[in-house]
């Protein structure tokens, strides 16, 4: 192979790029040799099975995901506003929206949440790490690794462009030859070893790791929220490993599973992928109703109003997901009566969810309502969240769904939920919970800035989109006729708008930084839920004395009692896992290995999977057992951390 | 950890080579016997029942005292098993009762000329 079929070229586009990468790379090194940070690079971060860690790693991958997917939102947005000017061609515009789609759900929107939930969700049932310390950082590591495998298309061999459903024939090998549609293909494998795995060690930590007396009826909803999401992950990510593995098979070893020759079912592909797909939407928006639901009770100084309809409105919600997937392929043609019972169990969505939103009204109904960021954006969410809903109801009846099918309309209509869900949820979150993870709040007026700006805009980029839509513009086109150019033109200002607040988000990670009081109690918001009861800085083994926990909104009821998470009599040794650099070096031989397969280079492949497989025999004779952290050392540490 | 019992594991080795010796004799099964087709999906059936057997008790700990209090957990085999029924019930349900796939050709012929008359009918 030739060095120039190695690399992309021909686009000044990606040659900036590429210069960018280098340029930042090259930085990077020299600020960690610079002020000798490579041995704490190693020590504190690529080798570390703490969660409140590993969550912060998720949520940087994560914002630089989404600064990613950002850029190729704008340059599709700058392309439509100006389809005369040869911006992108067909051919990268069809490069960018197929990574668009794919950065922000597996490499944006899951990352970010997942990364909240490490950090969250041990601090909130009272745990002092998550069941599978080390598992865990497979996960994240195999998270990352594929993110970069993924993401190094664009420069060598070259991006998929078959969308992110990468729907066969086209994905196939026959109409998609080289390297591109394999590294979507092992990109997502790789990251969904992870995503499994992490589904698997929630589970087990919220089942079992619960705090003496917390009852399953007295969890967080955010716990709760994962619990929930954890099933649908265990359940659903299998089907995505299949289906990848066979597409993977078809392309590389010439198998006929989703091809036109052959006896081959392309449209089973489509049928596969979504039924992890439809899941999938609910893996990262169940969550999101976890962050609204604390930050809603916390900010209304309120009791969650129907925790219990919350719960189980999640837990039908969970059920249902796996029973509407064909509602995403309904002029597929699989007939009248097919469309008919998808269109039922679609709309039955509306029902748990609705509960939901009335719950949410309910919280505030009568609250002292206290207007900070994170509660702005779940406030933002609600009705923004209900227009993305409405439509999708409207999408959801089979006949009319022909009118909408693949237009505009649709576009807008998951952008509605998915940004006015997942990503304010994000946002919120991170802005809630950034006190306990750094010790300082950020800014609040910048704050409110980079919301207004983000949530203007994507009125303005999104709403248009349904009317174009319906005007008759179909996604994934690169140009447009003259009739559609206004409301186009609209949207893109829109899309600058949350672009601007994206910025401001991170000048304001910044400016707080730097400028900020540090907080000097745990407790910031006065919270209800436990992690608010262990002090910031949090210590590496969270709570000094695990609390005995005696109703919903555990911290609440000690805060009344004048309980703390450090009760000086009952100190005792507290076992903790030991730090490994063995996840990180496993999946780095396990991107060698992928690596090796999307260019078909067996030999690549063959000897990164034995690399693989000697580290999982290194992992077996392994009796690290971890060690007990010293009374005297608890006692130091929390006497510090407490100002006591 | 009490799982350190210094004991050679024997069942599970015994349980990892029958894996893949099953998994070796499907493979033989599909690509180098010469049995009838109908044949080849019975032993294939038959061999996967016997590999989910293997994992659940030689591995899943299903039946031993110290697991789950003792307790099979149906529970989550249940939830497995309707997921199981979901995808291959609900895969050919919508796979094969619509106009493109499966089915005899005379219920293609018959599908294809109602739809175009449909088609027909909207250009009106």
């Amino acid at each position: 192979m030739q060095l120039d079929e190695f690399f992309v070229t021909g686009e000044p586009l990606i040659y900036g790029a590429m210069v960018s990468i280098a340029l930042v790379t090259a930085a990077i090194i020299f600020i960690l040799t610079y002020f000798k940070k490579w041995g704490w690079l190693w020590r504190e971060w690529l080798t570390t099975v703490d969660h409140k860690k590993i969550g912060i790693m998720y949520i940087i991958s994560a914002l630089a995901m989404l600064f990613r997917g950002g850029m190729d939102a704008l340059m599709m947005r700058i392309q439509l506003a100006f389809p005369g000017m040869n911006f992108l061609n067909a051919q990268h515009y069809d490069e960018v929206f197929t990574t668009h789609g794919t950065v922000m759900i597996i490499f944006m929107a899951m990352p970010f949440l997942i990364g909240l939930m490490n950090i969250v969700v041990p601090l909130q049932i009272g745990a002092r790490d998550v069941a599978f310390p080390y598992l865990n950082a497979v996960s994240f590591w195999s998270f990352f690794f594929g993110a970069m495998l993924f993401n190094i298309s664009f420069v060598i061999g070259g991006s998929p462009d078959a969308g992110w459903t990468s729907y066969t024939p086209l994905a196939g090998a026959a109409m998609s030859p080289g390297p591109g549609q394999n590294f979507y293909l092992l990109g997502l494998q790789l990251s969904g070893i992870g995503t499994l795995a992490t589904g698997i060690n929630f589970m087990v930590t919220i089942l079992k790791m619960r705090a003496p007396g917390m009852k399953m009826f007295q969890m967080p909803i955010f716990s709760w929220s994962t619990l929930v999401t954890s099933f649908i992950i265990v359940f659903a990510f299998p089907i995505l490993t299949v289906a990848l593995a066979l597409m993977t098979i078809d392309r590389i070893f010439g198998s006929q599973f989703f091809t036109l020759t052959g006896e081959g079912m392309p449209m089973m592909w489509t049928n596969l992928f979504w039924m992890w797909g439809h899941p999938e939407v609910y893996i990262v928006v169940l969550p999101a109703f976890g962050i609204f639901s604390e930050i809603i009770s916390t900010f209304a100084r309120k009791q969650l109003f129907g925790y219990k309809a919350m719960v189980w409105s999640m837990i039908v919600i969970a059920g249902l997901s796996f029973l509407v997937w064909v509602h995403h392929f309904f002029t597929m043609g699989m007939g009248a009566f097919v469309n008919s019972v998808f269109s039922i169990s679609t709309m039955l969505i509306a029902v748990p969810t609705g509960v939901k939103i009335f719950n949410w009204l309910g919280t505030l109904y009568k609250g002292r309502i206290q207007l900070t960021t994170p509660m702005l954006w779940s406030l933002a969410f609600i009705p923004s969240f209900v227009i993305g809903g409405v439509t999708g109801v409207m999408l959801g009846m089979a006949a009319t769904d022909y009118q909408y099918h693949n237009s505009y309309f649709l576009v807008a209509h998951f952008h509605y939920v998915l940004i006015a869900g997942t990503v304010f949820a994000c946002f919120a979150g991170l802005v809630y919970w950034y006190p306990k993870m750094f010790g300082h709040k950020l800014n609040e007026r910048i704050g409110k800035w980079s919301l207004w700006f983000f949530v203007i805009g994507f009125h303005v980029c999104f709403f248009p989109q349904y009317f174009v839509g319906l005007d008759g513009m179909p996604r994934r086109v690169f140009t447009i006729i003259p009739e559609w150019m206004p409301l186009n033109v609209i949207s893109t200002v829109g899309a600058f708008g949350m672009g601007m607040g994206f910025a401001i988000f991170v000048y304001n990670i910044y400016y707080s930084l730097r400028y900020n009081e540090r907080e000097k109690s745990g407790d910031s918001w006065d919270g209800r839920t436990l992690e608010w009861a262990t002090p910031t800085p949090v210590p590496f083994y969270n709570f000094a004395t695990v609390p005995h926990v005696e109703g919903l909104d555990a911290y609440l009821i000690m805060k009344e009692k004048g309980q703390t998470t450090f009760d000086e009599a009952n100190l005792k040794p507290i076992h903790m896992p030991s730090n490994t650099g063995q996840p990180f070096i496993m999946m780095s031989i396990m991107f060698v290995a992928s690596f090796g397969l999307v260019f078909e280079w067996l030999w690549m492949a063959i000897a990164g999977l034995i690399g693989v497989i000697v580290m999982m025999a290194f992992r077996s004779f392994d009796y690290n057992d971890g060690f007990y952290v010293k009374v005297d050392e608890i006692k130091r540490t929390e006497r510090s951390a407490r100002g006591l | 950890m009490a799982g350190h019992t210094g004991r050679f594991p024997v069942k599970h080795v015994i349980g990892f080579i029958l894996s893949i010796a099953l998994t070796l004799l499907a493979l033989w099964a599909a690509l180098g016997s010469d049995l009838p087709t109908v044949w080849i999906i019975v032993s294939i059936m038959a061999l996967a029942i016997i590999q989910a057997g293997i994992q659940l008790f030689m591995f899943m700990h299903m039946i031993e005292s110290e697991s789950h209090n003792g307790h099979v957990p149906w529970n989550m085999i249940f939830h497995g098993l309707v997921l199981a029924a979901i995808v291959v019930a609900g895969s050919l349900f919508t796979m094969y009762s619509g106009h493109g796939s499966g089915g005899d050709h005379d219920g293609d012929m018959k599908h294809e000329q109602q739809q175009e008359q449909h088609e027909g009918h909207t250009e009106h």
